[in-house]
């Protein structure tokens, strides 16, 4: 049998081009998937957040911004002043803007542009899981929706699924912009996106997020979802409690007090 | 074979260089927006897809559209394609590289790109969109040279090259039907959360990519030697036809629906957004209209047989056709969906310069690989006649 | 064979520009590293012993980390059990850097000298050394 230069070639390429394929045949074939799907802490939780807005305005005039200074100072967030590359993890919209399906002209004048604490809801059905291409967003056993900040490619699918607006991109790198650096956490790079995390590092050891600790007001409540006698629970069957666009589907795991 | 692309006229040569010069000057650009970050583009936290995806979304469809000519060769054996099915397929080819190379560019961390790889992800549509799009480029690429070196030897292709161009007629809609539901699927975005789109993007394609090939095919019969055939082109144009109706039709429902029911979440305000502004921002508003005045002017062109028929006023409405259709998809659409963001606030979208530049660097390596796949089809071509 | 000068000049250029690292670098060797474990964490341990034996970290250390990295981020598992029952907190900076303060004589010398550039540093933070 005679081998031309030209089939050695094509072969070779052939061979090549399979070669890139193995991992995914092995990702596909392999049976270790348990640990890709669905991974995270304990299973049977639903980590939740209900944010009472009534508790907190009172301190918000006052310019309390504990929370989200904490969660600024223990994740390394950096401080970006263009509003088109900003980096937010915490922070207020009024009310029409984070409920806009909800807003109506006879709107009670106590909740009209009054300020409303958002972040990413930790959504039980989360689109940006469901989006991502790599499983650099994925949803841990406990309910939050994590980052794996190693693996994203930067594509921003995700940032186009999120109905919340809760995701930024690091279109720089955001370093400069970090005054002060907390080695506890590292930072992130250029080319990332990121989010609320639900303090997933101190959730692990048993500790609240930091902005619910930051909280002075006690207008931030923490708690399992899935517990029937957690306090967020016995909150929630108590009272009336709001969601951003339930219409979606996503089943978000923050509620609001009004 | 290859060896057809290297040698040239002048011309030929002078239109290389025009290009390589553009693409010097798009990587220079992309290696600055590699060290900045996507910074130096106009790309926001609310409009976070810009120029790239929108090209790149534009590009699946001129891929998808080679169809329009293999099909109708392959199943319904209309002799007047068999000239020109391997432009469709080098034409789908040369927009299949600029689609991923779109994708290359527009991610944070391109170094990572294997991950969608290493970590394939079935529910995400990025990965179908990638397995559908390097599959039919593939396909593409074999099957047109096959096709190209068999005419060359004159002999018949051989037969398992057929088996692939029969794959690749419904692989063709595959890849534009998943680059539509990387839309269609999106809770929270209105203006794209519409069970029409992956119907909308294949009529576009169907009118922007033959349109393209028209007036590819009358440049290719003033530049050498070979004839397309008028036959092929007025099939073609009357493809183009009845493929834009049909875009300006599924446009017409999506008004009815969002305007007659009057809900936001079909998309009225970002319909208001791209025809009339919204809150004072209207970026995109001339824009739109000229996509909406260079339709009417196509469909009149084309609808009547008397210009149809004439190459001048074709070659006008196939350039209509082509321009309207990139700033429908190539910009309103990607654009648009991110406009009102999900706070119900406008923020607008602009391209930078080196944004701009990367983007054209782009598609002058999309020209010259077609430049070269057609110089190689049309030389060949040439020494048959 | 009038094509020949410029082959054999091609050919020239090309074996001089790939054999470029080799004899610009001759009889340059670099010097092995020494890594350095003097810091002040690592002195007043009472058994100097990392996570694991040293034999295993000097092999394995990278893939330790990512399999750290692996069960923190996707799993949410943060102790580790070492092979002698000792439990750590899974993490770089606030386990491994406690001890190997000294980034630049511990980490860096072995990766320039092997040419490797492990991508840590845009994250994790590099601790601080006087």
């Amino acid at each position: 049998m005679t081998t031309s230069r030209r089939s050695f070639i094509k072969a070779g390429g052939a061979c090549l081009l399979g070669l890139t394929l193995w991992p995914a045949v092995k990702s596909f074939a392999g049976n270790n998937a348990g640990n890709i799907e669905n991974p995270g802490a304990p299973a049977g939780k639903r980590w939740g957040l209900v944010i009472d807005m009534q508790k907190c305005w009172p301190k918000y005039q006052e310019g309390c911004r504990d929370c989200f200074l904490a969660c600024r100072k223990a994740h390394n967030i950096p401080d970006i002043a263009d509003k088109e590359e900003e980096i937010k993890w915490l922070w207020t919209e009024p009310f029409e803007n984070a409920f806009p399906e909800q807003e109506h002209e006879y709107i009670a004048a106590g909740i009209k542009g009054k300020p409303f604490i958002v972040l990413c809801n930790h959504c039980n059905n989360p689109p940006c899981v469901r989006v991502c291409p790599t499983k650099a967003t994925f949803k841990r056993r406990d309910g939050i929706v994590m980052m794996d900040y190693h693996r994203c490619i930067g594509c921003r699918y995700c940032m186009a699924a999120c109905p919340y607006g809760a995701r930024s991109f690091n279109f720089s790198d955001p370093r400069p912009y970090i005054k002060e650096i907390d080695p506890a956490y590292p930072t992130r790079e250029k080319g990332v996106v990121e989010k609320c995390n639900f303090c997933a590092e101190r959730v692990d050891l048993g500790l609240v997020p930091v902005c619910v600790e930051a909280c002075r007001a006690g207008a931030l409540i923490f708690g399992d979802l899935e517990e029937p006698n957690s306090v967020v629970r016995k909150i929630l069957s108590g009272r009336y409690t709001i969601l951003r666009k339930p219409e979606l589907g996503t089943h978000p795991s923050v509620f609001y007090l009004v | 074979m290859i060896v057809k692309a290297l040698t040239g006229s002048k011309r030929y040569w002078g239109w290389v260089t025009i290009l390589l010069f553009l693409i010097a000057i798009g990587f220079t650009c992309y290696l600055w927006q590699l060290n900045k970050g996507l910074s130096i583009t106009g790309m926001s936290r609310d409009v976070s897809w810009g120029l790239y995806i929108s090209q790149f979304t534009f590009l699946v469809g001129v891929a998808a559209s080679a169809v329009m000519v293999v099909l109708p060769y392959y199943l319904h054996n209309v002799k007047a394609f068999g000239r020109i099915t391997i432009l469709g397929e080098f034409l789908a080819v040369a927009a299949l590289i600029m689609c991923l190379l779109f994708v290359l560019v527009d991610v944070g961390k391109p170094m990572r790109i294997l991950n969608m790889i290493f970590y394939p992800t079935p529910s995400s549509m990025f990965f179908w969109d990638m397995i559908a799009l390097s599959g039919y480029l593939l396909l593409n690429i074999i099957a047109g040279w096959h096709a190209l070196e068999a005419e060359y030897k004159a002999v018949p292709p051989p037969a398992w090259t057929k088996i692939l161009v029969y794959i690749s007629i419904p692989w063709a809609v595959s890849i534009h039907t998943v680059t539509a539901f990387l839309y269609a699927g999106l809770p929270g975005r209105h203006y794209w959360l519409t069970a029409i789109m992956a119907a909308r993007f294949l009529a576009s394609a169907f009118a922007s990519g033959p349109a393209l090939l028209i007036l590819l095919c009358y440049i290719i019969k003033r530049v050498s030697k070979f004839d397309p055939g008028r036959e092929a082109l007025q099939k073609l144009a009357a493809i183009v036809t009845y493929a834009t109706i049909v875009s300006a039709f599924f446009i017409g429902l999506e008004f009815f629906t969002a305007f007659y029911s009057q809900a936001p979440a079909h998309g009225m305000y970002t319909l208001k957004y791209l025809f009339a502004g919204l809150d004072g921002h209207g970026r995109l508003v001339i824009w739109m209209w000229a996509f909406a005045i260079l339709v009417v002017l196509a469909l009149v062109l084309l609808i009547n047989p008397k210009t149809r028929t004439r190459d001048r006023y074709l070659q006008v409405a196939c350039t209509a056709v082509f321009i309207s259709m990139w700033i429908e998809k190539g910009i309103g659409l990607v654009i648009g969906g991110f406009v009102p963001n999900p706070f119900e606030r406008v923020t607008e979208y602009a391209p930078t310069l080196p944004e701009t530049l990367i983007t054209i660097g782009v598609w002058a390596i999309g020209a010259l690989v077609l430049t070269f796949l057609y110089k190689i089809a049309v030389s060949i071509k040439e020494e048959i006649v | 064979m009038n094509d020949f000068r410029y082959i054999i000049t091609g050919l020239v250029l090309f074996i001089v520009l790939v054999t470029f690292p080799l004899w610009t670098r001759a009889g340059k060797a670099a010097p092995a590293p020494v890594p350095s474990l003097e810091t002040q964490a690592i002195q007043q341990l009472e058994e100097k012993q990392c996570v694991e034996g040293t034999e295993y970290m000097r092999a394995n250390h990278m893939s330790l980390l990512e399999e750290w990295r692996n069960q923190v981020v996707r799993e949410g598992k943060r102790t580790y059990v070492a092979g002698n029952g000792k439990e750590y907190e899974m993490s770089l900076q606030k386990t491994c850097l406690q001890c190997h303060s000294n980034k630049s004589q511990f980490c860096d010398q072995c990766h320039n000298y092997l040419g490797v550039q492990p991508d840590c540093w845009t994250c994790h933070i590099e601790p601080k050394e006087s």
